[in-house]
């Protein structure tokens, strides 16, 4: 990776008594106040992420699932870290890497594979696939495949809230690669205009596809964009679940009160290819062997042990289980129905209307 | 029965629907302190305040964007678009999402916002500001795309398109807003779909949209007094859904048609409706099926090449002639 290690390195504007990287040996005294259940579910979920998208990543390869799968491997703090910040009310949407805020947010497991598998019993039914995963009671409302696309929408979310006088708060995920998109600063400069109740993460994990942050983004420190927006801008360290929840804690509930939006930056690293198909040549070893180095689910595991929060056994039984519930999710997609073909019209339009074509490849017009 | 403007139907609609229901509000560019650069909204931001009258910055897929995001959420934005040029820039924001948003996600959300935004030539405004590409979002299954030609469906249609649960495109027709029409007291609400035969006839259908549905009546009207010429005049008013039948029916009975259009000939709405036509009423043509469209050009500035680029009264009367030649019709 082009990046230099200042660069990449995170600020300690948010994580000030924090250490940002999970270095062993100097993780006593580090979990003080937090509770050991909290801190195992966190690593419980993270864990069961990390088991999903294996076998994802796997189902991908047996042609169970098709079309583009963008994995959350190595960003499973930032995930897990994010949702814990916010209500089971408060509104998510996401680019198209989101299968563990799907997760992470309360969907069942089971629901977001079926997606994959084109079922029926998926997030969407299956007509949206690994992108375009949707569930009102959980509040995800949506994976969006364009980059920048579901920046403005969240902002219109907020806007809906603001006009009913709600106390929810939006929260609008992308990648670092979406802060270079019109769509980005139109709605940052709109979400703050209107003081709405929005705040943008941006998950840096340093590679827009192939493309180093500091090739594609004039300032590569890219929660400094908010300045322009009159809005608080933090990096956070993203492989630091307690980091990330402490500073979108911080800012959705600063949202919340009416103090408007935020841009917050979680600088992570990606442990695979951009999709499933992409064996990301174009990184180094050294890259490679950074982001194996500091993956967020093996060094919770580890301070979790070294601070007696977990042993070895708790830690491979929690492991276990998270396995048995990935396995699950598998089995319950591959015995969901496939939709049938009569169901092809039913969600062009909510309000049917006269003359709608419903026309069959072969069919004829008249 | 009162005769009021189509401008005049518009403003009076969304003043009607914003009384009548507290979730519609309208965002757009100079729709508030400026009443709107057509004036439809004029005084309604004084009337119903800042909160359901929203000035946007000049960012089209970001309020466009915010609109959708909105409407998902149950409000019913009402956009202004200040011409439907602009609409290019919101296009992933329309196409993308607004269109897709209902069907994707399997049904679990829809869109209910309208997007109002004129077009059309003939005010000298130059190629980037004299489109019409209500073409690009006909094509697109999930949006609904209606353009009225008359006040009373002005505001029948626009009543209609704000409580439709789906996004629709409102096309209106810069050089409509100042003509007249007798607008009912009391409008129901039209059937999004649905084409109206606004002239009965035996000889020919003309079958137009916006502009070019006046036109055809004002020129079916004219053969009729001044020929005896019997057009049969089709006014489309939803380019999608389209009315296939209405169009086929009509042709049925007159063996031969001529389809008046504003925009470009070539893939345009007009191939489209011909293509109907030979499907539904091939065995019934006595002539092939004849369009009126505009120029292949960007639209010039200069008066004398806009006007010759699009079509006119003359252009069509020229065209329902040769049509009525053709099948020794012609009286």
């Amino acid at each position: 990776m082009a990046q230099t290690a200042t660069r990449s390195k995170p600020s300690t504007r948010s994580t000030a008594k924090r250490r940002s990287s999970g270095v062993r040996g100097s993780n006593r005294g580090r979990f003080t106040g937090e509770s050991p259940e909290l801190l195992q579910d966190y690593f419980r979920e993270m864990t069961l992420i990390r088991r999903f998208e294996e076998r994802a990543a796997q189902g991908y390869t047996q042609a169970k699932i098709g079309g583009y799968c963008h994995l959350n491997l190595g960003e499973e703090a930032t995930v897990v870290g994010l949702m814990r910040a916010l209500r089971k009310t408060d509104l998510l949407f996401t680019n198209y890497r989101e299968h563990g805020y799907a997760i992470a947010k309360g969907i069942e497991p089971g629901r977001v594979m079926a997606e994959l598998y084109g079922r029926t019993t998926g997030t969407s039914k299956g007509w949206g696939g690994s992108m375009h995963m949707f569930d009102v009671e959980s509040g995800l409302l949506g994976g969006y495949g364009i980059v920048g696309g579901q920046i403005p929408l969240a902002t219109g979310a907020a806007l809906a809230i603001d006009y009913r006088s709600g106390d929810q708060v939006v929260m609008c995920q992308m990648g670092d690669g979406t802060t270079n998109i019109g769509a980005f600063h139109e709605a940052l400069n709109i979400a703050a205009l209107w003081n709405l109740p929005v705040v943008f993460v941006v998950v840096n994990n340093q590679l827009g596809m192939g493309t180093t942050v500091d090739k594609s983004s004039a300032e590569p420190e890219l929660f400094k964009r908010a300045a322009a927006y009159k809005m608080p801008g933090e990096r956070v360290d993203g492989n630091d679940v307690l980091a990330v929840r402490d500073a979108a804690t911080r800012l959705v509930e600063q949202a919340r009160n009416g103090g408007g939006p935020a841009l917050l930056e979680c600088v992570s690293e990606r442990l695979k290819g951009h999709s499933v198909v992409d064996p990301a040549k174009y990184r180094s070893e050294e890259s490679v062997a950074k982001a194996k180095a500091a993956d967020p689910v093996l060094a919770f595991r580890a301070q979790l042990i070294e601070a007696g929060v977990l042993d070895e056994d708790s830690a491979a039984e929690i492991e276990r289980q998270a396995q048995a519930e990935a396995d699950a999710a598998v089995a319950f997609a591959d015995d969901s129905p496939h939709p049938d073909p009569s169901t092809l019209f039913d969600y062009t339009y909510a309000t049917p209307v006269a003359n709608d074509s419903r026309r069959l490849p072969a069919d004829p017009v008249f | 029965m009162a005769v009021i403007t189509y401008r005049q139907a518009l403003h009076d609609t969304l003043r009607e629907e914003m009384l009548r229901d507290e979730d519609v509000f309208l965002i757009g560019e100079e729709i508030g302190v400026f009443e709107g650069s057509y004036k439809i909204t004029a005084g309604l931001l004084k009337e119903f305040g800042e909160k359901r009258v929203r000035d946007t910055p000049i960012a089209e897929e970001g309020f466009v964007g915010a609109a959708v995001g909105a409407a998902m959420l149950g409000l019913r934005p009402v956009v202004e678009l200040m011409t439907i040029n602009f609409s290019l820039i919101a296009l992933d924001q329309i196409v993308n999402h607004a269109a897709k948003i209902y069907g994707m996600f399997g049904g679990q959300t829809s869109v209910p916002m309208v997007l109002r935004t004129p077009g059309g030539g003939g005010q000298q405004l130059g190629a980037t500001h004299s489109q019409n590409i209500e073409l690009y979002y006909a094509f697109v299954p999930g949006l609904k795309v209606v353009a009225p030609s008359t006040p009373a469906d002005a505001k029948a249609l626009l009543l209609a398109s704000i409580r439709d649960d789906d996004p629709v495109l409102f096309l209106e027709n810069l050089s409509l807003y100042n003509t007249k029409g007798e607008v009912p007291d009391v409008v129901e609400p039209a059937e999004i779909g649905k084409a109206k035969v606004t002239r009965e006839g035996t000889d020919i259908t003309v079958i137009g949209y916006s502009r070019m549905a006046m036109v055809a009546q004002q020129v079916a009207e004219e053969l009729h007094a001044e020929e005896g010429i019997n057009a049969e005049v089709v006014d489309l008013r939803s380019l999608r859904p389209l009315d296939r039948q209405t169009i086929v029916d009509s042709v049925r009975k007159t063996g031969c048609a001529v389809v008046a259009e504003d925009d470009w000939l070539t893939y345009g709405i007009g191939a489209e409706i011909a293509a109907s036509i030979s499907d539904g009423a091939f065995d019934y043509l006595d002539a092939p099926v004849r369009r009126v469209a505009a120029a292949e050009v960007p639209l010039p500035y200069a008066k004398p090449l806009e006007r010759a680029a699009l079509p006119s009264a003359e252009s069509l009367t020229t065209a329902i002639h040769q049509t009525l030649d053709a099948v020794g019709r012609r009286r």
